[in-house]
């Protein structure tokens, strides 16, 4: 089956700067793909271009199979959600979500009647003569994707539309979308520097780092199998330790950091002896305990004391400072309640497996 | 606190009614009241609308009130269509430094009196000036051309004076329409055309409004142009209020005539906010 | 239509060329103007009899110039006094009123707001009479009454004066209202917090904030009374402003001298207008 979307080679160079480079992917239909980076990493060059509002410098974008470079905005078969939503201030909800049909030249009676059907499949019935500034946050934000899914486009692309809203509202939007693209089953391209709407959202995500993509898969493949460290240090939180190769077997090394700890980690790439690597491991990868024993399975044990707090709710962590080499290391409260009373000083075993500790040649990212 | 505070208030607000009593409201009214005031000997007045019926029975001061009307709207109409394209273009079509220039290069010819504005034009459109001269080098014309002393000149002479005071407000709106909302007007299948009537315009007409307001006061009560550009019988119904006054000394009617001009002014202004739903807050404040 | 949307090549020439068209149009009549003020003849027009100084500097009839014509001079200076008087005036009731309006909330507010944006849209010639007729009144009054001659209730200075001070003050309030309107009102509660009494605290935080829009005003102000017409034309008395002057000699006829003085007019404004964009800049 040909892909909705499929990019090949894309690049687009500013003057002198390489906003995007040599990018290609493809977004099978009916999915939901992300492109996850820190601003000014190409994305919205990206979807731009895919929109039509940028010309790549080379390669192409096809749609459904066919390339789309020579085709106008105006004329392309997808639509896009802006980031500030750019619904039309001068008409009300009804003509916001009528216009593209219009330009299609579409019956008027045809296309009340699909205004009302899309208003009342995101759960909007009724809203049609208000002005768009009577409304939510939540509620424009759904206005401004039915006036694209009303066009049944090929690909509806976001640029980070829930940047604009507070944190509860976005919690809720980050649900709603994912049930509006199931309902709607088309094929969205998102944008977003917050790796929480990428993860909870997407099927496919990539990330995207100085015009590249570093990696692409489902949010597990980044969370738990990062192939380079950037994606490691972006996707969710890590303790990263700089540290020396002190033995290899296989694809194990055994290494000392620079704060003096000893562990096993997982090497990514083939890593010789006395090699310079960057190791990160995450606070919620390492198991905490009262007693060494609890720990035999893990590849990596430390004994060492609580020295400091950090309470954050679902959120907490501790710091645990080793007996052995004073090196610290992050790592997350359990929330059954074994743990609720730790204090500062309380001395602690923590461990962790060799698999759980990634490890990339240092310099990287 | 309270007494400090309310004392501010006074002191503040003493200054505005001042100006608003003293120099507007009462001489408006001062005008009315000698424009209803009828002579019938030496020193001896009644109240009548004697004036008014002078200027409604004699058909030049009619004729005269009337063509000023409407070339001011004719004069408001032309810099609306003459302004937007380029408001548009400084606004919208391009950026940075050379957005910020050419936005100085309009305002720059109004730094000059409108006298010099109206010479200018003379210079150039005269029997001896220089596009009469020019036409006549190049072969267009075989004798001089005179093109000043009509209705055409004074338009050219008026929408001249009045375009920054469109340009301004037109840039003004146009810059705050947001290039995503124009650039979803594409992305939604919209056309040049149908992207500039339903968003572009529509967005725009605070500013339209207010320019043309601005444009159609300053036509309706410009002297200079009229008197300097037009011809002998192109009369202009603020040359009939200055002759009054100041030739013939008949206050009573000039006030009258002094009366219709602002009559006119604020019923077509209010004409045209009930119109477009604005108000005069809105546009000028 | 913007940069970021293809546009055909044929509108986007057709578009630049009629912007550059409305600019040959704007600046046109400037330019002839300046350029005539060189021409070694009587009338400022073709042909081109050769470059002079004299409508500048000239001190033999028939080529006076304006350094040596004591009634333009003369006119320079009043419409100078003229403008410095209403620029003034018109600040000091302008910045008044933006507190007013900004600072306090009481009944009659939006009707007052109205009536203090009116004056925009009365045309000057009607302002100038309003106010010529009022004035006669008073002064016929104060004749009758207590047998006062009040020359100052003439046509004259004073009256051109309050004439032009009646719209310019409107444009004055705007202007300083936009930039009180952006100031945060934390910052004077600050001060207050620190020590300062209330008009302390105006002086030493809120006027230093609201200057740029002070002296922009102030400019504005001089500028449009310097170039004022209408209103001035049914005010005017013995001492004519420039603009009076220079339309009284217009009527008679032009000469280059007009040129001359009109090329400084421009060269002031100019000179204005950059200290202007200077000192906003620099604030």
């Amino acid at each position: 089956m040909t892909p909705d979307l499929e990019c090949t080679d894309l690049t687009r160079r500013f003057g002198e700067t390489l906003a995007v480079d040599d990018v290609s992917f493809s977004v099978p239909a009916g999915s939901f793909f992300s492109i996850l980076g820190p601003s000014g990493c190409g994305k919205t060059t990206i979807m731009r271009m895919i929109a039509g509002f940028l010309e790549p410098t080379s390669g192409d974008i096809q749609i459904k199979g066919r390339s789309v470079l020579d085709v106008p905005p105006n004329k392309r078969p997808v639509n896009m959600v802006f980031q500030h939503l750019a619904l039309f201030p001068m008409m009300n909800v009804e003509a916001n979500i009528g216009y593209g049909l219009r330009r299609a030249g579409m019956a008027k009676p045809e296309i009340s009647r699909k205004v009302d059907e899309v208003l009342e499949r995101i759960g909007l019935p009724g809203v049609g003569k208000r002005k768009v500034d009577e409304l939510s946050g939540g509620q424009r934000q759904r206005i401004a994707i039915a006036r694209c899914m009303v066009l049944e486009p090929d690909v509806l692309l976001l640029d980070e539309p829930l940047g604009a809203l507070d944190l509860k509202l976005r919690e809720r939007m980050k649900i709603e979308l994912k049930a509006l693209q199931a309902e709607f089953d088309t094929t969205f391209v998102y944008i977003t520097h917050d790796q929480s709407e990428a993860l909870v959202m997407s099927d496919r995500i990539a990330v995207m780092n100085k015009g590249k993509f570093e990696q692409v898969g489902t949010g597990q493949d980044l969370y738990f199998r990062p192939q380079t460290p950037f994606v490691a240090s972006f996707v969710g939180d890590s303790n990263r330790w700089r540290g020396t190769v002190e033995r290899t077997s296989g694809s194990t090394v055994e290494l000392r950091t620079e704060t003096g700890l000893t562990m096993r980690a997982a090497a990514k790439s083939p890593q010789a002896k006395g090699a310079t690597v960057d190791i990160f491991v995450r606070p919620e990868a390492i198991r905490l305990a009262h007693d060494d024993a609890d720990l035999a399975q893990f590849d990596n044990r430390i004994f060492g004391r609580v020295s400091s707090l950090l309470f954050n709710g679902a959120a907490s962590r501790i710091l645990v400072e080793s007996y052995e080499s004073g090196g610290e290391v992050e790592v997350t409260l359990p929330q059954s309640g074994e743990f609720s009373d730790l204090k500062r000083g309380v001395p602690v075993h923590i461990g962790w497996t060799a698999e759980n500790a990634n490890c990339f040649a240092a310099g990287e990212g | 606190m309270a007494a400090s505070a309310r004392l501010g208030f006074i002191l503040l607000l003493l200054p505005l009614l001042l100006w608003l009593t003293l120099l507007i409201i009462i001489p408006h009214i001062d005008m009315l009241l000698l424009s209803l005031r009828e002579r019938v000997g030496v020193g001896e007045y009644q109240t009548s609308i004697a004036n008014y019926a002078t200027i409604a029975t004699e058909p030049l001061y009619m004729r005269t009130f009337m063509r000023t009307a409407v070339m001011s709207v004719l004069a408001t109409a032309i810099t609306l269509l003459i302004a937007f394209p380029v408001s548009y273009y400084i606004a919208k079509m391009v950026r940075g430094r050379a957005r910020s220039a050419l936005f100085l290069l309009c305002l720059i010819p109004f730094w000059v009196s409108e006298l010099v504005r109206t010479f200018g034009w003379m210079i150039l459109l005269r029997e001896t000036g220089v596009i009469s001269q020019f036409l006549q080098w190049t072969g267009i014309v075989s004798g001089p051309v005179e093109m000043l002393y009509n209705d055409a000149a004074i338009m050219v002479g008026l929408v001249y004076t009045s375009m920054l005071f469109m340009v301004v407000p037109l840039v003004t709106t146009l810059d705050s329409l947001d290039d995503a909302v124009i650039e979803a007007g594409y992305d939604l299948g919209g056309s040049g055309w149908s992207v500039m009537r339903e968003i572009v315009i529509p967005h725009a007409v605070p500013g339209i409004v207010s320019g043309c307001i601005v444009v159609f006061m300053l036509s309706l009560g410009n002297y200079l142009t009229p008197t300097m550009l037009g011809g002998k019988d192109s009369l202009w119904f603020t040359e009939m209020i200055y002759s009054q006054f100041i030739v013939r000394f008949n206050w009573e009617l000039g006030a009258a005539f002094g009366f219709m001009l602002l009559f006119l002014s604020s019923f077509i202004i209010w004409i045209v906010l009930r119109l477009t739903g604005q108000t005069l807050e809105r546009t000028m404040g | 239509m913007i940069p970021t949307i293809p546009t055909p090549r044929a509108l986007t020439v057709i578009w630049t060329s009629y912007v550059v068209l409305f600019f040959v149009y704007l600046t046109l009549p400037l330019a002839v103007v300046a350029v005539f003020a060189f021409n070694d003849s009587q009338f400022p027009s073709l042909p081109w009899q050769g470059f002079t100084l004299d409508w500048f500097f000239g001190s033999a009839a028939p080529k006076i110039g304006v350094f040596h014509e004591q009634a333009i001079l003369g006119a320079i200076g009043t419409s100078a006094f003229v403008g410095v008087c209403v620029a003034a005036l018109s600040v000091a009731v302008g910045t008044s009123n933006a507190f007013l309006f900004n600072r306090y909330k009481f009944r009659g507010r939006g009707l007052l707001y109205i009536l203090m944006l009116l004056p925009l849209v009365v045309p000057g010639i009607v302002l100038g009479i309003s106010i010529l007729v009022f004035s006669s009144t008073m002064a016929n009054q104060l004749w009758d009454v207590a047998k006062i001659d009040s020359a100052f209730l003439r046509p004259g200075l004073g009256l051109v004066i309050l004439g032009q001070f009646s719209f310019i003050t409107t444009i004055a309030t705007l202007v300083i209202s936009a930039r009180l309107q952006k100031f945060d009102t934390s910052l004077e509660e600050a001060a207050l917090n620190l020590g300062a009494s209330r008009l302390t605290a105006v002086r030493t935080i809120t006027i230093p904030f609201l200057m740029p829009a002070i002296v922009g005003a102030a400019v504005v102000a001089f500028l449009m009374s310097f170039e004022n017409f209408n209103t001035t034309l049914m005010l005017v008395g013995s001492d004519a402003p420039l603009t009076i002057a220079m339309f009284d000699r217009l009527k008679e006829g032009s000469t280059p001298l007009l040129n001359a003085v009109s090329l400084l007019l421009m060269l002031g404004s100019f000179v204005l207008a950059l200290i202007l964009i200077a000192f906003q800049k620099r604030s």
